[in-house]
């Protein structure tokens, strides 16, 4: 069967640190950072890579819009 | 296989629409009128629709939607959008208007305004943002707050005694002859997000079918107001205010859902 395999990347200046991306990911991919942007707020990053499917649940709960989404299918 | 040789532009599956604008939102971490904006912009653009709609921002915390939204707008005054937008479609019938409105603007405020477009039958579409309480002044009691809920001007709570009950315009508005297509709905995770944004889409053709006023509420967060983090508003939200406005559709078509 086909596997997805996905990539966030987050846009970190403009990332509140809400967590509600993280919360939302059905697969704990996400984690927030210990630095902070230049807001000051600890922003999201994708802590486990491998884990990411690119379903876009982060993206689309995003409140500031913040989150890109990619995806592949891999053929095993 | 390396996370560089994912992120190229033919793996794109979602980015944030051109019809929102690159300035920084001017909401709170995790506010929900974020994710409102984002949807109801998507929906536009998905319509390609986005040179003949003209939006109405209100006065609360959504007051500068216009410097977010990519499509042409106007400010009203606290709680007249719907009289402005009713004006601008009169004018412009062609055109798509809709309102974004909190629920002080809505409820509390723009009452009279709401009711009277609503039952006039005004064909525009009210996206009305009810996070019980005026979230920019500081968390002060809504007519939307819930029975005990604390706020800056209920600080023991609400007293429905003294302070009257909630009030659920959406069920309200949807007994009006003048609506077509009333929902309640919620942004607060990925399934109720994209259901939310097929509703405003619901909302948007019908009014391109000139059927009347569609209204779409979200129940939505207000952390800094109800002195919550992000995602613990969002739980509190799920036990306390659904309960009381619970999410669905109550018109359709013109005809009231399970017999509300
Ligand atoms: C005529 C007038 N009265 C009062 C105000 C003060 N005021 C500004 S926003 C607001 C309430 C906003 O609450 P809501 O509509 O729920 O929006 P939110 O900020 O919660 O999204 C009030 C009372 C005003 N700006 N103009
Ligand atoms: S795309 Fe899906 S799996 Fe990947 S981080 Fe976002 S929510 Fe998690
Ligand atoms: S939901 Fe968006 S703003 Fe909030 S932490 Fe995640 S990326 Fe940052
Ligand atoms: S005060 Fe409340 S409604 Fe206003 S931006 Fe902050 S969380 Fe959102
Ligand atoms: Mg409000």
């Amino acid at each position: 069967m086909a596997k997805m395999k996905g990539a966030i990347v987050v846009d970190l200046e403009k990332c509140k640190g809400c967590e509600v991306c993280r919360v939302a990911c059905p697969n704990d991919v996400i984690a927030m950072t210990n630095e902070v942007n230049h807001k000051g707020y600890h922003y999201a990053y994708q802590e486990h890579q491998d884990a990411c499917v690119g379903c876009a649940n982060c993206a689309v709960v995003c409140p500031d819009g913040v989150i890109t989404v990619y995806k592949v299918k891999l053929s095993d | 296989m390396d996370i560089k040789d994912i992120i190229k532009p033919e793996n794109l599956v979602y980015q944030k629409t051109s019809l929102m604008t690159d300035k920084p939102l001017s909401y709170c971490p995790g506010c929900g009128h974020g994710t409102a904006h984002r949807i109801l912009m998507e929906v536009i653009e998905e319509m390609g629709i986005q040179s003949e709609t003209i939006g109405v921002a209100p006065v609360g915390c959504s007051v500068l939607a216009y410097d977010f939204m990519n499509v042409d707008m106007v400010g009203a005054s606290h709680g007249r959008a719907p009289a402005v937008a009713t004006g601008i479609k009169r004018c412009w019938p062609e055109k798509f208007v809709y309102t974004y409105q909190g629920d002080g603007d809505l409820a509390a405020i723009g009452t009279a305004e709401t009711i009277h477009a609503a039952n006039r039958g005004e064909n525009i579409t009210i996206i009305f943002i009810n996070n019980g309480i005026y979230g920019m002044t500081g968390g002060q009691m809504a007519p939307t707050t819930l029975p005990g809920m604390k706020t800056s001007t209920s600080p023991y709570g609400r007293d429905l005694k003294s302070m009257g009950n909630p009030l659920k315009m959406t069920e309200l508005l949807a007994q009006l002859p003048g609506t077509c297509y009333v929902t309640r709905q919620s942004v607060h995770s990925p399934r109720n997000v994209r259901r939310a944004k097929k509703a405003i889409r619901a909302a948007f053709e019908s009014q391109k079918e000139n059927k009347g006023l569609s209204l779409v509420e979200i129940v939505s967060n207000c952390n800094s107001g109800w002195k919550m983090e992000p995602v613990a508003s969002n739980e509190w939200m799920v036990d306390n205010m659904f309960p009381f406005y619970p999410l669905g559709d109550i018109k359709v078509d013109g005809k009231l859902v399970n017999n509300q």
